[in-house]
């Protein structure tokens, strides 16, 4: 009891705090200088309304969810809870660990409003790489397909969207579905050449492929512009709502129009770096739950060994396409969300050093490893910045970093860790699963042994 | 007799203008353990290779349940319920034992990106089924306090168990075994022999086994097929097998 009502109290104290700071004071202009003003009662009122909320459900959370459990239960679909208790070891992380990263994500989110332009502009950029890294460890570090090409299929984003909006004038939204299917669709056709080819085979055909697709590009001119590439693709918007100083759509109206607040351009760079939050968010989200799902086991297992997922009845060819397609959708996400946070796209964005590059976040990182490749895709895109004063040494210390790394970690900055799960002791000779002839002949075996 | 689990006849397999197996015939029936012998490359493996989908016979029919199986690729054949083991290990060496049995159960499990996705009841079920089966498995072999350690750490001993486990949570009819004693010491021979007799007796199992170990084969059989220079030198009851003069001549050479 107590500790529930501490838990409460601290639940609410975080939300005060977070609230009054975004939503508690204002900032006004008075002549020259700002100053901070409390906000309107409205507002004060709503905060409060919140933290009552929040502490109740705090407080009563153990009651909440048991009336889930039971409605879910009556409904007759209810896991049995031995079992469920049992799986959740495996797909659910610890409190702290989810307390932990709650705090990670609000820090993410408010971190924009502070930083200036241009970091914010880089971390944007950080987190276009993170998606792609995590995208290809899905092909590379998981199933084993060495994708040399992978730049291809974020082209095929890039362009989806431009052009859908250029002919069409989809909007940002639909234009990220229709990017990552398309690149999807793309990473599908080219598996069926892929499946027959291993190792150095399949790095070569991968790599044609993203010349191919960059080349043609270049070259269909009528339709993508050729070298000169597309310009104006617009932004994301937030709901209809435009970030540009006047709206460029009829009766569409400006951000800060709607909200009664002065233009900025930095609302529009913050908004972009919250857009790639969530996807990213939304990336590592899916690509965990895959993990976890017979389909990632079996990307695994085919890296492992292929001969033996033959013979337990996993068709080879359909898990090679899941990775592939399912990898190409997420580099056509990152396309996408590219193509509209540059407004400007053209071949050259999407050259082979691209995908060297991705391929080395994922190899930095760690085959396999999500904080791996978010670390590495962390660090290959801030070391070249903070490295500018070198200038032409820039590449070449790049280079020299990348050599010593695979010397002193072959299996990268964080190997991947395996999924534990928790083996419940049973007293012995009882088991308490359903009663197979196993059981009874099984434990005398094992006294034996 | 009623109808064979497994029967193949007049199976072929030529590599160019080398015949590795040449007319070999055999059948299997409900919980039986039938073993082929020969000596190194006779062509056993090779049977074994063109039953499973390994290899595409270059003439012959294999019919399992009655249902011609014979080019089908490997997937297909494992999935009407034949697994087979390999000569040497072949585990998923960087996975957990656990995930290794997961991965085996996968046609079994609810494989819907969606349900996956979003974690559904149905979802979990599956997995927790799957898991139970797993640890069913784990306890029999005795591996259950290596459940989450690297397959490729195990002992070898403990690696040639896990792969008979990973075999049978696939729910296999005919579970088929190259060399499963090679390398093993002979108390872990002893518990591979109860092994095998537990999995024809009590979890309707035929098993196909090749063997070196005369004594385990000798010992289990319920029939032998000798195999020598891909042909078929004879068949029968182990002790027929045992007095054959063209297998004594066969093993020792001519005298």
């Amino acid at each position: 009891m107590k500790t529930r009502f501490f838990n409460a109290i601290a639940a609410t104290f975080v939300l005060l705090l977070l609230t009054s700071m975004l939503l508690g004071l204002t900032l006004e202009s008075n002549g020259t200088e700002l100053v901070i003003q409390v906000a309107e009662g409205t507002r004060l009122s709503w905060i409060i309304s919140g933290a009552v909320i929040v502490f109740l459900f705090q407080f009563f959370r153990n009651e909440i969810s048991q009336g889930w459990q039971n409605t879910r239960s009556s409904m007759g679909n209810a896991v049995p809870t031995s079992i469920s208790e049992k799986v959740k070891t495996t797909s659910q992380l610890s409190g702290l660990k989810t307390t932990a990263l709650c705090f990670l994500v609000a820090g993410l989110m408010i971190w924009p409003f502070f930083a200036s332009r241009g970091s914010v502009d880089l971390a944007t950029l950080t987190l276009i790489y993170i998606m792609l890294g995590l995208g290809l460890n899905i092909v590379v570090g998981l199933a084993g397909l060495l994708d040399l090409g992978y730049v291809g299929f974020y082209a095929v984003g890039a362009y989806s969207y431009a052009l859908l909006n250029m002919y069409f004038g989809i909007d940002f939204w639909t234009g990220l579905l229709a990017g990552g299917l398309l690149a999807a669709f793309f990473g599908f056709i080219l598996g069926f050449p892929v499946l027959r080819l291993r190792g150095d085979y399949l790095a070569i055909v991968t790599l044609g492929f993203g010349e191919i697709i960059r080349i043609l590009l270049n070259n269909l001119t009528d339709l993508t512009g050729g070298p000169n590439g597309i310009s104006q693709i617009p932004k994301p918007d937030l709901f209809g709502l435009e970030f540009s100083r006047r709206a460029k759509e009829e009766g569409n109206v400006p951000f800060h129009e709607f909200f009664g607040i002065d233009y900025s351009s930095g609302y529009k760079v913050i908004f972009l770096y919250l857009v790639a939050l969530l996807l990213v968010i939304a990336t590592v989200f899916v690509i965990n739950r895959l993990l976890r799902m017979p389909i990632g086991r079996a990307w695994e297992a085919l890296r492992e060994d292929d001969i033996a997922c033959q013979s337990l009845g996993l068709n080879k060819t359909a898990v090679k396409l899941s990775a592939f397609t399912i990898g190409a959708a997420f580099a056509g996400f990152a396309g996408t969300f590219f193509a509209a946070r540059q407004g400007f796209i053209s071949p050259e964005s999407f050259t082979f050093i691209e995908s060297a590059i991705i391929l080395a976040i994922v190899v930095l990182g760690g085959m396999g490893s999500q904080i791996g490749t978010v670390l590495a895709a962390i660090i290959m895109t801030l070391l070249p910045e903070f490295a500018r004063e070198f200038n032409e040494y820039r590449m070449l210390m790049f280079g020299l970093m990348m050599v010593f790394m695979m010397g002193w970690r072959p299996q990268g900055l964080l190997p991947m860790k395996r999924p534990h799960i928790e083996v419940e002791r049973k007293p012995q000779g009882v088991v308490s699963m359903q009663s197979d002839n196993l059981t009874t002949s099984g434990n005398q075996l094992v006294r034996e042994v | 007799m009623s109808q064979p689990l497994l029967e193949a006849s007049d199976l072929n397999m030529r590599f160019g203008g080398l015949v590795a197996v040449d007319n070999v015939a055999l059948r299997v029936h409900s919980d039986e353990i039938i073993s082929i012998i020969g000596p190194n490359g006779a062509g056993k493996t090779t049977v074994f290779n063109c039953l499973t989908g390994f290899y595409k016979p270059t003439a012959g029919t294999i019919r399992f349940k009655g249902e011609d199986i014979a080019g089908l690729p490997g997937h297909k054949i494992s999935r009407k319920g034949i697994v087979r083991t390999f000569q040497h290990v072949r585990l998923f060496k960087d996975m957990t034992v656990l995930e290794n049995l997961l991965v085996a159960q996968h046609r079994h499990m609810n494989t819907s990106l969606l349900a996956g996705l979003f974690n559904t009841p149905g979802f979990r079920r599956s997995e927790a089924m799957a898991l139970d089966k797993a640890m069913q498995w784990l306890e029999r072999v005795n591996l259950l306090d290596m459940a989450n350690r690297n397959a490729g750490n195990l002992a070898y001993g403990q690696q040639r168990r896990l792969e008979i486990a990973r075999c049978m949570v696939t729910r296999p009819d005919l579970l088929m075994l190259d060399e499963p004693a090679a390398g093993l010491n002979p108390k872990e021979t002893e518990e591979l022999d109860n092994l095998i007799c537990e999995l024809r007796d009590h979890h309707k199992v035929s098993v196909l086994l090749i063997e070196h170990d005369m004594q385990l084969v000798m010992g289990i059989s319920d029939r032998i097929y000798v195999i020598n220079q891909g042909r078929p030198l004879a068949s029968g009851t182990p002790e027929s097998v045992q007095n054959h003069p063209d297998v004594i001549k066969a093993y020792l050479g001519e005298t």
